[in-house]
């Protein structure tokens, strides 16, 4: 095992581990915070493919806005963050069974699928050519506009309902 | 002469070639120099923040003091300069408390991330060529990210504490940084843009002329969104005393405080060496050594933080809300497109390096003025409209007092 699989195999238990945290701890503010755990460890799996604008950006807006955002969506929900609850419920069971099943599915497609393989190294400046191809009508800036025009929509939607009725 | 003057210019590069020479000397493989000399660079910048705290404890009573004309601490040692060793004392011997009911783990973490989230984003600093603790590609972008971790810290330090003052100021902190990082992140996307670059060493090396004097508009919005993500003075009210005691810090003691209060100072000292970085050319400078410029360049920030608490009172929060939501982040898209515009024109009229300047100087500023004079002129008639009704009683009552 060289350096790089041992580093992948911590992140990668870092990372489900965490997820598994977050699904089972009994305190909703625990559960924000093993979130973020996991959130950390995928942004080190960016760092460990050499992708390290994605890691900044997962570090900045996951963990600096995202989840910031659940927690005071937790923190103001009534009674949310006063009693902790049993996280499981009487569907749990079926919810598992339910899961398993979607596992069974998916895994086949992910380990048959013909995924892109390249022995050459990592291009010297990525953020310049994500840039690029960010705007080439060619390659990504359709489905960038229209992600954006989704994100303005939402944010006039929530203006909407937030704002005072006159 | 000239020799003395040379190692003293290039102490930094050369203190880094005779600890790498030392190593080599000593049989160490690559792996272990890169290894060894990181965990030095780490040590090195990880007490510079710490000492950087203790001495701006100090400066910052002095400064105060000077304002308010009063001496500030005087008593240990001479003019006082002992006081950060009496009070690191003090803060070590208190009491280690934790409140009943406190979520154990919360609480103990939350001072930790707080402080190692200050500290984290100096790696990105540059002291000089060659003298930084690592040269990441995206350097600015780390920083801003890194330092977007120290919110999670509050909101522990705030729900830990089980308190209701911490937890409402721990929600005032964190509304506020996560509404002024918007235009913080704006400005500084407004430089990347001009430098071509996210490295820090890239961008201070694109300052021919400090961005000061080429993006004025958005040095002024990365200062007032740096003061308060800071959470000095005038944005000082998530730990407002009068109305929260002192925030989402209120229940920590002994040295638990002290690393939060730590967070806080060096917080301040990075976004003073970003400030430096980004807009007033960083290291460079005429005569003095490189890492001399950084220092004096980041005591530029540091001192009108001093100077900004020393002058202006609290806002309120709607206030603080209104003027970054309506009206530094609208502004600072303008000012992104307008920019974008303005050096493209230039370029692809091929307006040289001064010139160009000069160009991107006039329209920031005529921005500038623009941004201010419209709320100023809208200020203005809102205060007529509420002043034009005063009636005859009114104004012989107001008469009778400056009378009395």
């Amino acid at each position: 095992m060289t350096l790089i699989q041992a580093v992948f195999a911590l992140l990668a238990i870092l990372t489900l581990g965490a997820g598994l945290l977050t699904v089972l701890s009994r305190h909703l503010f625990h559960a924000v915070l093993y979130l973020i755990l996991s959130l950390l460890g995928v942004a080190g799996l960016f760092v460990l493919l050499e992708a390290e604008f994605l890691a900044g950006v997962q570090v900045l807006i996951y963990i600096g806005a995202i989840s910031i955002l659940i927690i005071f969506a937790v923190m103001l929900t009534r009674g949310m963050a006063r009693n902790p609850g049993p996280p499981l419920n009487n569907q749990s069971l079926a919810a598992a069974v339910i899961a398993g099943l979607f596992f069974v599915l998916l895994a086949p497609v992910i380990a048959g699928f013909p995924w892109p393989q390249t022995t050459q190294g990592v291009p010297a400046d990525t953020i310049e050519a994500l840039g690029r191809s960010l705007v080439d009508p060619n390659q990504f800036a359709l489905p960038f506009e229209l992600a954006s025009v989704m994100i303005l929509a939402a944010l006039i939607g929530a203006i909407f309902i937030a704002r005072e009725k006159r | 002469m000239a020799q003395i003057y040379d190692f003293i210019y290039n102490l930094l590069p050369y203190l880094g070639a005779w600890l790498r020479g030392l190593l080599q000397g000593w049989g160490f493989p690559e792996w272990a120099i890169v290894f060894t000399m990181g965990l030095i660079k780490a040590f090195l910048l990880a007490n510079f923040g710490l000492i950087g705290f203790a001495i701006l404890t100090y400066v910052e009573r002095k400064i105060v003091a000077r304002f308010q004309d009063r001496l500030g601490p005087n008593v240990a040692g001479p003019y006082g300069i002992l006081q950060p060793v009496a009070d690191g004392i003090k803060l070590l011997t208190k009491e280690d408390t934790m409140p009943a009911g406190a979520d154990r783990w919360v609480y103990n973490l939350a001072p930790l991330i707080i402080a190692t989230c200050a500290l984290a984003p100096l790696v990105v600093i540059p002291f000089g060529p060659g003298a930084i603790g690592a040269d990441l590609n995206i350097g600015v972008l780390y920083a801003l990210a890194v330092g977007a971790g120290a919110l999670v810290g509050v909101l522990m330090a705030g729900w830990g504490s089980n308190n209701k003052y911490a937890l409402l100021g721990a929600f005032r902190a964190v509304a506020q940084l996560i509404s002024y990082e918007i235009p913080s992140v704006l400005s500084v996307v407004v430089v990347v843009m001009v430098a071509g670059t996210m490295s820090t060493v890239g961008i201070v090396l694109a300052q021919d002329v400090p961005y000061l004097f080429v993006l004025p508009l958005a040095a002024l919005v990365f200062l007032m969104s740096g003061v308060a993500e800071v959470g000095r003075t005038p944005f000082d009210l998530l730990e407002a005393e009068s109305e929260i005691v002192a925030g989402f810090h209120i229940e920590y003691s002994g040295m638990k405080f002290a690393l939060v209060f730590l967070g806080e100072f060096v917080h301040a000292l990075v976004v003073s060496a970003l400030f430096a970085v980004l807009f007033l050319g960083g290291w460079r400078g005429p005569w003095l050594p490189p890492y001399l410029w950084t220092l004096i360049k980041m005591s530029i920030g540091i001192f009108l933080f001093f100077w900004l608490r020393a002058t202006l009172p609290r806002i309120r929060i709607d206030q603080m809300l209104n003027l970054n939501w309506k009206f530094l982040t609208p502004l600072m898209i303008l000012n992104l497109i307008g920019v974008a515009l303005v050096d493209k024109g230039l370029r692809a009229a091929g307006v040289t390096s001064g010139l160009w300047a000069a160009g991107m100087f006039v329209f920031n500023m005529a921005m500038l003025i623009g941004a201010l004079a419209i709320p100023g002129y809208l200020g203005h008639r809102a205060r007529m409209a509420a002043m034009a009704p005063a009636s005859e009683e009114e104004l012989e009552a107001l008469e009778a007092a400056a009378a009395h």
